[in-house]
């Protein structure tokens, strides 16, 4: 598991804060930072852009925190929370309803490891699942601008669509290009020229 | 009689009023309820918890649900909006040294009448206005964000809108984190007695019948517990129209102050029940029409069209419009409340900010007064399918 992963403590009790970033500097994270002060929240998270925050489920400033995220990308960034008491019901609907990480209890160090461990892993699996689907939303794009582009070449030149597309593999293999930005290049002329 | 107990969550502030009320006045153990009221730290804790399952209903910012439904922010979820719990009570205010500095220039603020208020601030050689709102789905942001687009030409002042915890806004104007917020009572007055800042606008200037709480539930569970959910719909009717009768409004502020519930002074908790608002520390108070409403003009009725214009204003398209409107379950309070003999509107939606006046309308017992429910440009949005 990646161990360079920045991390951001939101806790302002000094005390529970260092026992924190002893468990996570034990567990192997170096990139911990903590924060007592919730004021500074903001310039703190656009300093230092976390990959990820701790902060307690009962802190009021997670709307803040929320706030933030949302203005900077949330999918980019995992959010963990501290409850003060063992729930597993809590933390297993949790990691269900997707929530990057949930409860840890503040109180027990040696589980900061596994329930880290397993948010960070669904945190990653989540962000590769969001690549994907942009990838497959990119690639329906390309579909519709090429049908677009074969469209218009077999109305302006009389051709099958088979030659159409043809033509277009050709003309970007001649060029050095992309079909699809052949394709592109094609469609833009046809809607400036319409 | 065994009481089913539901797990209701709740963020601290007067508008809560209606699920207090139904537990300490025995509303809801007349329906063989026992409301177990559970504080909540902020906003996204109330929906985690709701979504999770941790609470069985929730006190909820209206846009949440909707929000939720449609996958925005951080947790998705089906959720459901089983009535309105109050309309309006939003205040929008500003420093007190931003307000002396408009007065220095003879361009003070007017309580309600705030005409070209951010060019004179801009005009003060302010480059940026830092407002505060108390969550990113809120009809607070909503209210001010459709506000501001009706401004026209700010002369370069340059807004920025951030999140801050209601219980901390008047902290956040006094240290100058903020210029200005938009919040719910009582953290508005609350500033205001603390000299921090000054009133300029109720929310009702901008839409006179905002829908603002709703009562929120997870939409299985409205269909597993069905009859705990009619039974609290029951229950939170008697309180709201209870609340809102003027000769229990003294007694409603001693209850809310007692409660272990609020921890808010008397005297900051009347200004909303009362409608009766102080802008400036040591002014008169002044009264506000249908400034908080928890009964009167059927305020509990969640209307589809008002989820449709949440939805809208969120920038969902056609489809995420018609899903809100599913939100708000406006077929089971129908069939809930119309046993009861409670008047029903004849229609579901309605053109949002069509009635500049209360209006008499339709009703299954006759006829009802609805509104007024304008908005401040006079716009009207009528989100029924085109046929």
């Amino acid at each position: 598991m990646s161990r360079d992963l920045s991390i951001l403590v939101v806790e302002a009790d000094p005390q529970k804060a260092r026992d924190i970033i002893d468990a996570l500097m034990e567990a192997g994270w170096s990139d911990v930072h903590a924060l007592a002060q919730t004021a500074g929240l903001e310039r703190e998270i656009k300093a230092r852009e976390p990959d990820i925050v701790l902060i307690d489920v009962a802190n009021p400033d997670r709307d803040m925190l929320e706030h933030l995220s949302l203005a900077s990308d949330s999918k980019s960034r995992a959010v963990a929370m501290f409850v003060d008491k063992t729930d597993d019901d809590l933390t297993q609907a949790a990691l269900a309803a997707g929530v990057s990480a949930y409860v840890v209890d503040g109180l027990q160090m040696n589980r900061i490891k596994s329930v880290l461990e397993t948010a960070i892993a669904r945190f990653q699996l989540l962000r590769q699942m969001q690549s994907e689907l942009d990838a497959a939303k990119r690639a329906l794009e390309d579909r519709k601008t090429l049908d677009r582009a074969k469209g218009i070449l077999m109305r302006q030149r009389g051709v099958s669509e088979d030659e159409a597309y043809q033509l277009l593999r050709k003309t970007a293999m001649d060029q050095g290009r992309k079909v699809i930005d052949v394709a592109q290049a094609l469609v833009t002329a046809a809607d400036l020229l319409a | 009689m065994t009481q089913t107990v539901l797990n209701c969550g709740y963020v601290p502030l007067v508008d809560c009023a209606p699920l207090i009320v139904a537990k300490e006045l025995g509303f809801a153990a007349e329906e063989g309820l026992s409301l177990n009221l559970v504080a909540q730290p902020s906003w996204s804790a109330t929906r985690d918890m709701l979504a999770l399952g941790h609470l069985d209903v929730a006190h909820m910012l209206s846009p949440m649900p909707i929000a939720m439904s449609l996958g925005y922010g951080g947790l998705p979820g089906e959720i459901d909006a089983l009535m309105v719990l109050s309309v309006n009570g939003t205040v929008f205010g500003i420093s007190t040294q931003l307000a002396d500095g408009l007065r220095a220039a003879s361009v003070g603020p007017a309580f309600g009448e705030v005409g070209d208020m951010l060019q004179n601030i801009a005009g003060l050689g302010t480059t940026r206005l830092r407002i505060g709102v108390p969550f990113h789905y809120s009809m607070h942001r909503l209210l001010l964000e459709y506000w501001l687009q009706g401004q026209g030409d700010l002369d370069g002042l340059e807004i920025e809108i951030v999140t801050i915890p209601p219980p901390r806004m008047a902290d956040a104007v006094a240290d100058g984190h903020i210029d200005a917020f938009w919040v719910g009572e009582p953290w508005g007055s609350a500033a205001v007695a603390r000299g921090a800042a000054e009133l300029v606008l109720p929310g009702t200037a901008v839409w006179g019948f905002a829908p603002e709480k709703v009562l929120a539930a997870r939409h299985d569970w409205v269909e597993t517990r069905s009859d705990d959910a009619r039974r609290l719909i029951r229950a939170l009717y008697q309180a709201m129209r209870w609340l809102d009768a003027a000769r229990n409004k003294p007694l409603a502020v001693e209850i809310l102050a007692r409660s272990e519930h609020l921890n808010i002074a008397p005297e900051l908790i009347d200004p909303a029940i009362s409608g009766a608002l102080t802008p400036v520390q040591g002014a008169s108070p002044v009264s506000v029409e249908q400034f908080l409403l928890f009964h009167k003009h059927a305020a509990h009725f969640p209307w589809r069209s008002q989820a449709a214009w949440i939805a809208a204003r969120l920038g969902a398209g056609a489809e995420g419009i018609a899903r809100a409107k599913q939100c708000f379950r406006a077929d089971i309070y129908r069939d809930v409340l119309g046993p009861t003999g409670a008047d029903l509107p004849g229609a579901s939606e309605k053109v949002e900010g069509s009635m500049r006046h209360a209006t008499a309308v339709a009703s299954t017992r006759g006829h009802m007064i609805l509104g007024p429910d304008a908005f401040f440009d006079g716009r009207t949005f009528d989100f029924t399918p085109k046929t």
